[in-house]
């Protein structure tokens, strides 16, 4: 009988470390928010470059008055383990965000204004898509002052240049 | 593993953290900062000074926490220990490797 073999792990070479993410937040749940926030400033921590593009509905993660006001979804999110209707009805939604946010507090992860504020200290540039600011109709002045500026998807495509640099979506 | 710093036998990991804080001393310190390309002054000792009476409370290292201490901000504690301050701090401070992922 043929014996499978264990997959060797790729050798890994200096210049094949990760250098630099770019994240594309393209969601305003806080679940979502929260993965590329943790992300980018984990990759600060490892002295890894960081940029965070927001586009779509993850633009309210950066708008003054939407920002504090993100949930979870409890609708069409299998992971809660509550039928789907009920995930529907008042207050679902509210409690659910309001039951994660304490979890959190508890593992000092911050609010999500405060984590931008730490985010824009960290040195993590942040953007937000020209295309999608239009479609929202917003203004740059509607967003937070730590915004680096407002980019098309090409002027992002550009930055994402040399090696060890990786995109994701999120 | 064993290492030997600033004329001292220490006890490392594998990244050359130290696993026993009561080995440490300043010159130790400054060693590990020196081969971390880091020049210690008066405000790196008092960063290091914050994090290893964390350390010794038990009480677990975030970044959000050091910059909420008083001792320094964020954005100055990066500039302090450039790529990756907290894994660079603790290092220098003679305590283990942070588990922490903010």
């Amino acid at each position: 009988m043929e014996v499978l073999q264990p997959v060797k792990e790729p050798k890994a070479s200096t210049d094949a470390k990760v250098k630099r993410v770019m994240i594309i937040v393209s969601k305003a749940t806080l679940d979502n928010v929260y993965a590329s926030f943790i992300l980018a400033n984990g990759a600060r921590m490892e002295g890894i470059e960081a940029e965070l593009f927001f586009t779509f509905f993850g633009l309210e993660a950066i708008t003054k008055d939407k920002l504090k006001h993100l949930s979870v979804a409890t609708v069409g999110n299998p992971a809660m383990h509550i039928p789907t209707m009920l995930g529907g009805l008042p207050g679902m939604e509210a409690f659910a965000t309001s039951m994660m946010k304490k979890e959190m507090e508890k593992l000092d992860i911050p609010p999500v204004d405060e984590f931008l504020e730490i985010l824009a200290a960290s040195g993590v540039k942040m953007w937000a898509c020209r295309l999608a600011m239009d479609m929202f109709h917003l203004k740059q002045e509607d967003l937070i002052e730590d915004l680096e500026g407002v980019l098309t998807v090409g002027d992002f495509y550009n930055r994402a240049h040399g090696e060890g640099t990786h995109l994701m979506f999120i | 593993m064993e290492k030997t710093i600033a004329g001292v036998n220490l006890i490392v990991d594998d990244e050359g953290y130290l696993q026993d804080i009561n080995q440490w001393n300043k010159e130790v310190g400054t060693e590990i900062a020196r081969e971390e390309g880091i020049e210690m002054t008066d405000k790196h000792w008092q960063v290091i000074d914050y994090i290893q009476d964390q350390f010794k409370s038990d009480s677990p290292l975030t970044i959000r926490k050091v910059g909420k201490s008083g001792v320094t901000d964020i954005k100055e504690f990066y500039s302090l220990f450039p790529e990756g301050p907290l894994k660079k701090a603790s290092k220098i401070a003679g305590i283990k490797k942070p588990v922490s992922c903010i």
